[in-house]
């Protein structure tokens, strides 16, 4: 596989994953108006899964035929949705680190520019949306505060992956990992948020996700996921 | 309710003529409104009936649509396709769009979207009884698009002249999106239908599992509906249940022939006479039960909706919470500035 590939494949598998994981609050979403954001969110996400998966291959056939191991998406977007704090806080994580990944890919002469160039306009949303209700939640009422403190805790030590090089994508990790720190920093403080003083890489090293070892409860997602699609085997849709 | 208070107009009459009409003089403008094809507005005077008539069925229909996000949304983690996934999703979404629409709809009546989800959670509300079927396989979500969608877009584009202006407006929106759903509903039975042998039989054993209850949709037969012959007076509907049962069938069957699936109906033929297909009995046994709350999925549905809510409540406080700080700081920051 070529290193655009499988760069293709780690940013494809990201979004696709985040995207099915926003497509389990569909009937569950805590007010109508959030119903609309998170399915939103979710399209976007797939829209932007299948262009990546289609530069790698065929996108059924990589998004329903390959195993757990084959995955390359961070342990970040796997994460179960939790409650909605802990939804929040994992879009928010991930989609500020889109936005600053996506804006520099677009002003590249890489052949993501062209998806990027139009992401960054979705990412820009979902990172408002991710914020506003950081401030909501953390500066709301005592049980939002203590829930989205929770949050941000539990999703911490899964940051640190985000900011591992992708070979062929030609970005300034550092100044990524640096403005990131800085715009997180920024929107906990005015939610009244403390910054974890954890480190952001469980015990096992950071990219873990990107080499295809993901936490237990993604082989289930995807179980779920695949199901119907292995049980046809050959059959168009 | 003070149905002549000063700011309620009676319909295309100015407030100084109106303020000396009374009450049976604000019924005669309403009734020459209605009678001549104009639109009620909020802020017009109406029957206290009419007014209560349409808060029942607005909130009736935007219950519907987002109780029915729960038959489609069990499929999503499970679409066979990222190409039908997303489809899934953006109808799933377009069906909470519409619960908004319909929402905001009933509230220009005087009623709010807090009273009625109350009313819903409480079981004091009712939606359509088709969203308490289950869907079993993937085709369900095909059978749903073609039959349910098709069906309430039989039902909902006559809504699009209803006398009620808000509600009128509201449908014209929602049988847009309606009739995009429907056409890809009919397009993924069609691929099942055309697929592979297993992939055909589960398109039809879809189709036989949702036909009787579409039919149902449209409402008891016109001699036992205890509000057709009301609302068809005031406009709020146009044609009877039967009438438009009648129209879905035939507009189905021409439809499940170029699917190359079959319809369960034995006694379903073209009748030259009446220009119309005749078909067979409904179960209104089955249609009553499923009323009453003994449907297979009821007790899901309504546990769902409500779970959704309490766990979402400590969200919405959180969000009032953080709009009353803000909203308190803006105030104490004006102030300060004048």
């Amino acid at each position: 596989m070529t290193d655009t590939a499988a760069a293709a494949l780690a940013l494809g598998d990201d979004a696709l994953v985040l995207s099915h994981r926003l497509g389990e609050w569909a009937g569950h979403a805590p007010v109508l108006e959030e119903e609309v954001a998170l399915a939103n969110i979710a399209l976007d996400l797939l829209g932007q899964a299948r262009v990546l998966l289609s530069m790698a291959g065929d996108e059924d056939e990589l998004a329903y035929l390959r195993e757990e191991r084959a995955f390359r998406n961070t342990q970040l977007v796997e994460q179960p949705n939790g409650d909605f704090a802990h939804t929040i806080a994992r879009q928010l994580f991930f989609s500020t680190y889109q936005l600053l990944l996506h804006t520099q890919l677009a002003a590249t002469d890489s052949p993501f520019a062209p998806l990027a160039a139009k992401a960054v306009k979705e990412v820009a949303y979902h990172q408002d949306h991710a914020e506003q209700w950081t401030l909501r939640l953390g500066d709301g009422t005592d049980e939002s505060h203590a829930r989205m403190q929770r949050a941000v805790d539990a999703l911490w030590r899964f940051t640190g992956e985000l900011f591992q090089p992708v070979p062929a994508l030609p970005v300034d990790w550092q100044k990524i990992q640096e403005t990131w720190t800085a715009r997180v920093t920024d929107v906990l403080g005015r939610a009244g948020l403390a910054v974890p003083a954890g480190p952001q890489t469980g015990a096992w090293s950071a990219g873990a996700g990107r080499q295809g070892l993901h936490t237990e409860s993604f082989g289930r997602m995807l179980a779920e996921m695949q199901h119907l699609h292995r049980s046809h085997p050959g059959a168009s849709w | 309710m003070a149905t002549a208070a000063p700011q309620h107009q009676a319909a295309g009459t100015r407030p100084d003529q109106a303020a000396d009409l009374g009450e049976a003089g604000f019924q005669a403008v309403f009734d020459a409104a209605v009678a001549a094809d104009e639109r009620i507005e909020p802020r017009d005077w109406m029957p206290d009936a009419y007014r209560a008539t349409l808060v029942r069925q607005i909130a009736q229909h935007a219950h519907s649509e987002i109780i029915g996000m729960q038959p489609e949304a069990n499929w999503i983690t499970r679409a066979p396709s990222l190409r039908r996934k997303a489809i899934l999703m953006a109808k799933v979404q377009d069906e909470a769009g519409h619960g908004l629409y319909l929402y905001s709809a009933a509230e220009t009546l005087g009623t709010s979207r807090d009273e009625l989800l109350d009313k819903l959670h409480s079981g004091r509300q009712k939606y359509s009884s088709i969203f308490n079927y289950p869907t079993l396989t993937w085709a369900d979500v095909g059978a749903i698009g073609w039959l349910v969608d098709g069906a309430a877009i039989t039902n909902q584009v006559p809504l699009c002249r209803c006398s009620y202006g808000p509600y009128a407006r509201a449908m014209v929106r929602v049988c847009k999106e309606e009739s995009f759903h429907q056409r890809q509903g009919y397009e993924l039975l069609l691929a099942l239908s055309r697929g592979t042998e297993a992939q055909h039989a589960m398109a039809q054993d879809a189709v036989d599992r949702w036909w009787w209850p579409s039919l149902m949709m449209f409402g008891p037969p016109d001699d036992e509906s205890a509000h057709s012959a009301q609302s068809m007076v005031w406009k709020i509907k146009r044609h009877s249940n039967d009438e438009l049962r009648q129209r879905f069938v035939d507009i189905c069957v021409p439809q499940a022939e170029s699917l190359g699936l079959t319809l369960p109906d034995p006694e379903l033929r073209w009748n030259e006479e009446r220009g119309h297909h005749d078909f067979g009995p409904i179960d209104w046994t089955e249609f009553k039960e499923v009323l009453k709350g003994n449907g297979p999925c009821n007790e899901q549905r309504i546990t769902q909706r409500r779970r959704a809510h309490e766990e979402g409540a400590w969200v919405r406080e959180a969000a009032a919470a953080h709009a009353a700080k803000h909203s308190t700081k803006a105030t104490t920051h004006e102030g300060r500035a004048a």
